[in-house]
């Protein structure tokens, strides 16, 4: 995708942007079509950022292409294409299997109303005022309460209910019982309301009719292209190094690691002290291990949902699902539907992971764990998929240290950072002039839909930088 | 600029963000979320047009002026002076 290397391109741009994940695609786009000159810097080959995928043999993997709320129907809509928005279709078989309740359901409000009453016993007026309560909870309200407090206000004592609350979002972003309730809010009420949604097509055809859109919006993209430094003069940012070459801009997207933007990518005396410590006390969030399960050509297998929320674990942990002796997983199961000419099944299943149990082994010892995994998740996946072992034509493991090489993230963080690095990100203009930052931080402006609608955000705010200091 | 001039600038941003929308019998003063379906982002494209089209700044913190037709009319007023 886009041309590799620093060829062709401007002695100078309006907007540079360092990685192209879906906050530094959208925030481009829009930049490029508001007519500002723009260049998107991506070190890797390909676009996406986490919303990747690969191919291997005759097999296309998608990383994290189940599925997204169906607010980016409208976002797709708006801001990129119709064609785009077009494809975005929902996901109908949701369901969780775990030691506590087994349940399918469309992930629609109606649908998770109609189990907790009628599965799981809950008073209606307690189902209806949780979801009028998370409805209206406002970001600007100043609420310091916590998830765990939230649930245990409306369902107390009901660990069952928790877990089928908690247990999707833990896996969405990362968040615990312990971060703030208004970002579970948001994220239950964009969620769990009118289904789950995925793009028929896969990742390599929404990369594709991303990057013809960004073309046509006037993007320059290249790609294998490193940001090493974020050059200032005068207390504002002038430019960047990239491939050890200097290109002039007037303003830069950061859509890299938060920390590794403030951090690393800038002289240590460009970054105010104060601001610096704050950046280095923010948390990142955990990472994730992946196996991908390629499904022989002549295979089939019959429909056992879209999307697994599968545990062992008797109740809701958030230790337990980033433990490395994994009882969590979502298996996500992409049939030939999803790319009708393609006509392959796989299974992509997931787990949240810490980045320290997997740095540090020797190349055997991590070679062991990786196909311990691997055998351990076909294991578990038998139970949905008799004789798994006997359909199946690729395996292969991602641990969190392949999340770090594609992404750069600190810790190979699969989710960003946790929620205090929304004021860090918000103040960073302020700070360092000229220079802003897109990317998941903390759980609102995170996965698909909170990254492309974060792009447009910053993009309006650089709009605004770079007319006022037009004079 | 007359108010009603005005007001035709406003519901033609808000048509082309919202096409779907029945625009013709908004009450003025009444929160514009209670009665069309407009979310955060909406506003957002709102404050974009404005600066494309009329070259208006609107800062963060005036967002919540934009609460009505009517506010939304008596804060643009004095800012499309020349436009």
């Amino acid at each position: 995708m886009g041309i590799r290397g620093l060829k062709n391109i401007r002695d100078e741009y309006d907007v540079i942007v360092i990685g192209a994940g879906l906050g530094g695609l959208t925030c481009a786009n829009m930049l490029a079509r508001r007519g500002n000159t723009v260049l998107l810097l991506e070190h890797h080959t390909l676009l996406g950022g986490l919303a990747a995928y690969f191919r291997r043999k005759k097999h296309i993997f998608d990383v994290a292409l189940h599925g997204f709320p169906v607010g980016m129907k409208k976002t797709c809509r708006k801001y990129w294409n119709r064609d785009i928005s077009d494809r975005i279709v929902p996901l109908t078989g949701i369901r969780f299997d775990n030691p506590q309740f087994q349940l399918e359901t469309d992930y629609t409000k109606e649908s998770f109303i109609k189990i907790l009453i009628e599965k799981f016993g809950v008073p209606q007026e307690a189902v209806a005022e949780f979801f009028e309560h998370t409805r209206r909870m406002n970001f600007y309200d100043g609420d310091n309460s916590t998830t765990r407090e939230l649930f245990q206000k409306f369902f107390p004592g009901r660990e069952d209910v928790w877990r089928l609350l908690m247990e999707p979002i833990t896996y969405a972003n990362g968040s615990t019982l312990d971060d703030p309730a208004i970002s579970y809010g948001i994220v239950f009420s964009n969620f769990m309301d009118k289904g789950v949604y995925t793009f028929r097509g896969g990742t390599d055809l929404l990369m594709k009719m991303m990057e013809e859109e960004l073309l046509k919006s006037g993007v320059d993209i290249r790609t294998k292209v490193l940001v090493e430094k974020i050059t200032m003069e005068n207390g504002r940012v002038t430019g960047v190094m990239a491939n050890g070459e200097h290109i002039r801009t007037r303003a830069v997207v950061s859509n890299a690691n938060l920390k590794r933007t403030v951090l690393e990518m800038l002289d240590e005396e460009a970054v105010p002290a104060d601001f610096r410590k704050q950046t280095e006390k923010l948390r990142v969030n955990n990472s994730s291990c992946q196996v991908y399960i390629g499904i022989s050509e002549n295979e089939k297998i019959d429909f056992i949902g879209d999307l697994l929320f599968t545990s062992t674990a008797e109740k809701f942990s958030e230790n337990l699902m980033l433990d490395k002796n994994v009882t969590s997983r979502t298996f996500s199961v992409y049939y030939p539907s999803i790319r009708p000419e393609h006509n392959r099944y796989a299974i992509v299943s997931s787990s949240n992971a810490r980045y320290e149990d997997w740095s540090g082994l020797t190349e055997q010892q991590y070679r062991a764990d990786k196909e311990h995994l691997a055998e351990d998740t076909l294991d578990h996946l038998e139970k949905y998929v008799p004789g798994i072992r006997k359909k199946i034509d690729h395996l292969e493991v991602a641990t969190p240290l392949t999340f770090k090489y594609y992404t750069r993230h600190i810790g190979g963080a699969s989710f960003g950072t946790k929620f205090e690095g929304l004021e860090i990100s918000n103040r960073l203009p302020e700070r360092i002039p000229g220079l802003f930052f897109t990317g998941s931080v903390g759980i609102i402006m995170s996965g698909w839909l909170g990254a492309a609608n974060y792009g447009v955000i910053v993009s309006n705010n650089v709009e605004r930088f770079l007319k006022n200091s037009n004079g | 600029m007359s108010k009603s001039q005005l007001r035709s600038i406003v519901t033609d941003i808000i048509k082309s963000i919202a096409p779907d929308e029945d625009l013709s019998s908004l009450d003025p003063e009444k929160p514009l979320r209670a009665q069309i379906d407009l979310d955060s982002m909406d506003f957002l494209d709102i404050v974009m047009e404005l600066r494309v089209r009329y070259n208006i700044d609107v800062p963060e913190a005036d967002y919540p002026q934009l609460n009505s037709l009517a506010s939304t009319v008596n804060y643009l007023m004095p800012r499309m002076q020349g436009v």
